[in-house]
Order: C-alpha cells, then sequence, then structure tokens
C-alpha cells in the first residue's frame, strides 16, 4: 500500500501514484491498468493489430467483454438482423474466446452497457484504474476508480501491456451542497456544464465532493460521473464511503471473506486529504437549482425548464453567437422561444447516464395512472439484463406499458443510435441520454438531453414540461 | 505508422467551435470493421445529403482546399466519443496537422496515435491564421524544428515534445513500451499484487 506522505494529496493524487510503473519526464508516466472493458465497436482493430503482431493478453482475466453500441433492443431472440452488426457482435464473441478475455452474450441477463454491467457485478472497484474505448468511463469514477475513455490503439496496448502512456492531469473539485428534492443528478450534471462549458474541464480530473455528493446514491453518483466527459475532463471521481461499500457488498466480481475487508480498509483511505491542492475549484448553489434541459448542440446548452432558448444579446462573444445561431438552424428553434412550448415527437429514456434502476423508479413514478400523449413516442431501454428483469420484478414494465410506452432490451440504443433505434430527419426527441450533437441520434435528428423525470413528464405532455407542475392523474 | 516530419500545404479553416467526433464521423459508420478507406465518411452529413454533395460544398470539398493537409478550426475541436474512426478518417482524406485553440483530451491522443499533429494555439492567434489560410496563403509546419510558418510568420508549436518525438518516430509504442520497459511492468505488478491481493485470481 502507498506509504503516506507528508504533503496533502488529492484523490487524484493517490490513485495515479499508485499506478505509475515508471515516471516518463514531461508530466507522463507509465501507468499500470487493472480492468479493461471491451465492446464491440472499438475493439475489432485492436484485435486485428493484436493478432496481426502475433501478441497475446498480458493478464486476459482483467478484461470483460459484452456487446452493446450495436444490439438491437428488440427481437433478441432472433439473429441480428443488420450483418453488419451481427458480424461486428460475433467478432468481440469470436475475439474474447481465442484471447481467454469473458464474454456476456446477448442472452445473458449480465448483458447490458458496459457501464452499467460492470459496477452490477463488482468489475468495478475503488482504488482501479479502469479502461474503456469508451469516453462515458468517466462513469466508474462514482467508485473512486482512475477510470477513463481511450482510443482504439490505446484498447491493444493496454490489452497486451496492462500499461498505458498517460499525462498526469490538473485536478479540478466542484463542491455541491445538499439538492432539492425534485431535482436529480442529471440536472446537476448539466447545469454544472453549463456554467463549466463543454471543454472547460479539459485536461482536468474532476471531483466532485460535498454534502450533495454523499447524500447520493451510487446511480445517481454515477450520472454526474458519467457526464463530466461533457465538461470536457476524461475522468470524474467520487470518494468511495459507506455507500459505495454497501452497493458493491457481495457483488459477483468483488473479493470475498477477509480479502473484503482489507479492500475496504484500503478503500477507505481514498479521498482528498484536508488541505489537499485543486488547480481549479467550484462550488455550486444548488438551493435554487430546478430541473434542465438543453436547447442547443452542445451539452453545454442547457438552460432552465422554466427558461428560454438564449437570444444572440446573451452570447459572451461572436464566436457563441455564431454558434447559437447555427444550433438554433438545426435544432429549428427561434431564440427566445419558451423551453415548456418546444413540442417533441419521441422520448428516450435509457443509456449509461439514465439507464438504470433508480432512472427507471423516478420515470415510472410519474408515469404512473397517466398516458403518453398520442402525439409522442416513448421508449424505456433499461441499462442491463438486470435492471430490464428487476424493474419488471417491480412493476415498473408494467407502468411503462400501461402509460403507452415500448418496453425493451438492453443496450445503447437511442444514445448513439448504431442500432437502428433512430431518429428521422427533424424529428425532436427528449433524451435522457449525454449527447445533443448534431446527428447524435441520428441524420437531421434534434435532441434534447433531460433527467428521467423531466423525460416522463415531456412523454405525457408532448411538450418539454417541468416534472414538478404535473396535476395529479385523475 | 508513418513518421511525420513536415508539412507544406494550404489551410482549410472550419469557423466553428466544439465540433464533436460525431459531426466528424457519424456513429452508423462504426459499424465498419475497417481502419482504411474512411475519409468517404469524414464529415459526412456536413458534406452530403443522402449520396449528393451538398451545395455550396463543405470546406473540405471545395477547390483548392480540398487538398489541404492542413484543417484550422474553433475551440473543443474532437470533443465527445472517443471513436478513433475520426482520427482515421481525417488522415485518410490528407489531413495532417490540426490547429485549435482546443482538443477533445481522447481526441487529442487519438491523433498522434494516428499521425496527426494536433496544435494548440490561444484564439486570437488561431483567429489571425484563419484568415490567412482563407486568403490562400500556404503553411509550412516543421516537427523537427519545431515551427509553424505562414507568410511572415514562425511560430513555435507548442505540443509537447512527446508526442511530438512519437509522430517523428512513427514507432509502436507497443512495442517500445514492452522494449523500454517490460521489467518495471513486472516489478510494478508483484508489488501492486502484494499491497491489493484482491486485484489477482487466487491462481496467479
Amino acid at each position: 500500500m502507498p506509504k503516506p506522505e507528508s504533503a496533502p494529496r488529492t484523490l487524484y493524487d493517490k490513485l495515479w501514484e499508485s499506478h505509475v510503473v515508471s515516471d516518463l519526464g514531461d508530466g507522463r508516466a507509465l501507468v499500470y491498468v487493472d480492468r479493461q472493458l471491451l465492446h464491440e465497436v472499438s475493439t475489432p482493430i485492436a484485435f486485428s493489430r493484436i493478432d496481426a503482431a502475433g501478441r497475446s493478453l498480458r493478464r486476459s482475466e482483467t478484461c470483460l467483454a459484452v456487446p452493446d453500441h450495436a444490439v438491437p433492443t428488440t427481437d433478441r431472440d432472433k439473429p441480428i438482423a443488420n450483418t453488419l452488426a451481427r458480424a461486428q457482435v460475433a467478432r468481440l464473441e469470436e475475439n474474447a474466446r481465442r484471447h481467454g478475455v469473458a464474454f456476456l452474450p446477448l442472452s445473458d441477463p449480465r448483458q447490458g452497457i458496459v457501464h452499467v454491467i460492470a459496477p452490477e457485478q463488482g468489475f468495478t472497484l475503488p482504488g482501479t484504474t479502469l479502461v474503456c474505448g469508451d469516453s462515458h468511463t468517466s462513469t466508474h469514477g462514482a467508485f473512486g476508480a482512475l477510470a477513463f475513455g481511450i482510443g482504439a490503439s490505446e484498447c491493444a496496448i493496454a490489452m497486451t501491456t496492462q500499461c498505458l502512456v498517460q499525462k498526469r492531469s490538473k485536478t479540478m473539485r466542484i463542491w455541491l451542497p445538499l439538492l432539492p428534492n425534485d431535482v436529480t443528478a442529471k440536472d446537476v450534471a448539466l447545469a454544472i456544464i453549463a456554467r463549466i462549458g463543454a471543454n472547460g474541464a479539459a485536461g482536468h480530473a474532476v471531483e466532485l465532493a460535498g454534502p450533495g455528493v454523499i447524500a447520493l446514491s451510487m446511480e445517481a453518483r454515477m450520472t454526474l460521473c458519467n457526464m463530466v466527459i461533457e465538461m470536457g475532463a476524461r475522468m470524474g471521481l467520487i470518494a468511495p464511503d459507506e455507500v459505495t461499500f454497501t452497493y458493491l457488498a457481495d457483488r459477483p466480481m468483488v473479493p470475498k471473506g477477509a480479502l473484503w475487508q482489507k479492500a475496504v480498509e484500503y478503500w477507505q483511505s481514498l479521498s482528498s486529504d484536508e488541505g489537499s491542492h485543486f488547480d481549479a475549484e467550484y462550488e455550486f448553489d444548488t438551493e435554487n437549482l430546478v430541473p434542465h434541459v438543453t436547447w442547443g448542440t452542445s451539452p453545454e446548452d442547457a438552460v432552465p425548464i422554466t427558461g428560454a432558448v438564449p437570444v444572440p444579446a446573451q452570447a459572451t462573444g461572436s464566436a457563441q453567437r455564431d454558434r447559437w445561431a447555427a444550433a438554433c438552424a438545426y435544432m429549428g428553434l427561434a431564440p427566445g422561444m419558451r423551453m415548456t412550448d418546444i413540442s417533441v415527437d419521441r422520448v428516450f429514456i435509457g443509456s449509461c447516464t439514465n439507464g438504470r434502476i433508480e432512472d427507471l423508479r423516478l420515470a415510472a413514478g410519474i408515469l404512473k395512472d397517466r398516458k403518453i400523449a398520442d402525439t409522442t413516442r416513448l421508449i424505456v431501454v433499461p441499462g442491463s439484463g438486470h435492471v430490464k428483469a428487476r424493474a419488471e420484478a417491480e412493476g415498473l414494465a408494467d407502468v411503462f406499458r400501461a402509460a403507452g410506452a415500448e418496453w425493451r432490451d438492453a443496450g445503447c440504443s437511442l444514445c448513439v443510435a448504431m442500432n437502428g433505434d433512430q431518429l428521422a430527419p427533424d424529428e425532436r426527441c427528449a433524451s435522457t441520454s449525454n449527447r445533443n450533437f448534431e446527428g447524435r441520434q441520428g441524420p437531421g435528428g434534434r435532441t434534447h438531453l433531460v433527467s428521467p423525470a423531466t423525460a416522463a413528464a415531456t412523454a405525457i405532455r408532448g411538450h418539454l414540461a417541468d416534472p414538478r407542475k404535473l396535476e395529479q392523474p385523475a | 505508422m508513418t513518421p511525420l516530419t513536415h508539412v507544406s500545404s494550404l489551410a482549410a479553416v472550419l469557423r466553428e467551435d466544439y465540433v464533436d467526433t460525431d459531426v466528424i464521423f457519424p456513429a452508423r459508420f462504426l459499424l465498419l470493421m475497417d481502419r482504411e478507406g474512411l475519409g468517404q465518411y469524414l464529415f459526412r452529413d456536413r458534406r452530403y445529403d443522402g449520396n449528393t454533395l451538398r451545395s455550396p460544398p463543405f470546406i473540405l470539398d471545395r477547390p483548392p482546399f480540398d487538398a489541404a493537409q492542413i484543417l484550422i478550426t474553433g475551440t473543443g475541436f474532437g470533443c465527445g466519443s472517443s471513436r478513433e474512426q475520426a482520427p482515421w478518417a481525417l488522415h485518410d482524406h490528407g489531413i495532417r496537422v490540426l490547429i485549435a485553440s482546443g482538443f477533445g483530451d481522447i481526441f487529442r491522443n487519438n491523433c498522434v496515435k494516428t499521425g496527426i499533429l494536433p496544435i494548440e494555439m490561444a484564439p486570437e492567434v488561431v483567429s489571425r491564421l484563419m484568415t490567412f489560410a482563407e486568403e490562400g496563403v500556404r503553411f509550412f509546419v516543421n516537427l523537427e524544428t519545431r515551427e509553424l510558418k505562414t507568410g511572415e510568420f514562425c511560430l513555435p508549436i507548442s505540443a509537447p515534445q512527446s508526442e511530438i518525438d512519437a509522430l517523428l518516430k512513427g514507432q509502436d509504442e507497443t512495442t517500445e513500451i514492452l522494449e523500454r520497459f517490460g521489467e518495471n511492468i513486472e516489478v510494478f505488478e508483484n508489488a501492486h499484487r502484494a499491497a491489493q491481493p484482491w486485484l489477482f485470481r487466487n491462481t496467479d
């Protein structure tokens, strides 16, 4: 275990320093990789390179492979209809088998989105480095793991060497006081991004701390860490605590017995020391925070649901004014338009941001005894097979179906729109996912990022709606 | 990876902030499992309406900038998804140097792995370079001297030395890590196993 040092260290410092294999100078180091998640989209070329070079995986047991991006969310008993997607999923299975990596097929109840299933299985552990060819790997930082997204080349390097050359990040701490009851982690994340900017945390590891974070469930903490990539940070971090240990205890892949005790003892040391230095610090006033929703094509284009599309005079300069004008044109919106006046065609509840059981409970709580608008189509896609089974056992699936929603199988679905679930050009969607980029949910599709509560209220009203202002069902 | 030593070219300008990797390489083409020939999908939905080139054409389809090996853009270029297909498609199209006032962190790493030099410069400098580029002034980027020349200007390239070295050598990083650090990895692994045995299987 790392020796205690005199200077106060941040959580990031502790995680970084306990994984440095060799200091390379210039702020860089060769860093050890404890865990790697593999999905079908970012790994085919990585495996091709490994095979072409005649290499093998250094510790194949530290990898876990699962298809999620390209998988259909309906008709799962049939072969995948899209031949490209079918080939890609088959390639992952074949690569995993050949290299001795654990693989969860579509038929396995543990299958789901990498960032949902890894915590569920206890694959994600505090104090580890965890990588995946997926930018939302930041999600696992909620457990006090140094978790970050990498490209396909780095996937191959990490698999064969168990290491990556990394630049030490700058550190940022975002301090959150307690949140109002009717505001979710997603709303907080959108509000933070609106303030810091979509590139505002570039080069930083962002630690989320304070009473508002401590009070959150693991699901909500994962939502927060998931979204730090949308402010430019590769890593989000939350110090592990009793909430973390309670969540992890007895999960299939966590250490057992005496090792568990020893691990928890170590994990309890993983927090930023009193007086440790951060390169940037923010404190958010959460007292008056209300649900947030995006209007434009960058996650920083978030405003309160009670607000409006900004007018050009509010822009801080010509570059922002130009970007806003282009975003308004793409989104088919006029400056000054009230958010609650924007009608939507589709609503999507799911993704690695908001596809966990707590998210589905929140949405189902609002949809119970209500119907979605005739003009709106709602799909609910659980983040994993386990989330699906639990939602069915708790009666949530029945609530969704009774409200008029489609209840699907687990996958990334309409968040990345690679599996056939996609928007038609000009179709408008309120989505609990993480990105409102141009074409993200299909060419010409228009995305508004929302929380699961806002998504449910929006599906009922047929326009972006404040979940705090729904009348009681008759 | 082919070594990258210098580039002499016109520069195409994309006056936009936060151009994300979904715009650079739309997700639906991620189902392809090839690394080569991805240039046809680069900025696909900006360049094409269905299978027809848009009119007016996107900057990278507009002569003489269709042959530009340098792209100058605003801040946050390459933010979003970690898909390495974005730099692969840029490279396949012929882009070797990107100049912006900020890059997505993962994208930046992926560029260096692909043989593309990302140069970050202050917004006011980027803005002046954009003006030169639009006037058709030629750019000369020399990685060995770490200089960017255009017109009468000569600017130092402030990229980390490690990135420049990686691009100049074009060496396979896995080979380098295994050759230079093979022993270090083993030493670390043993100490790590002793400190956090729960991260290792009992059978190891």
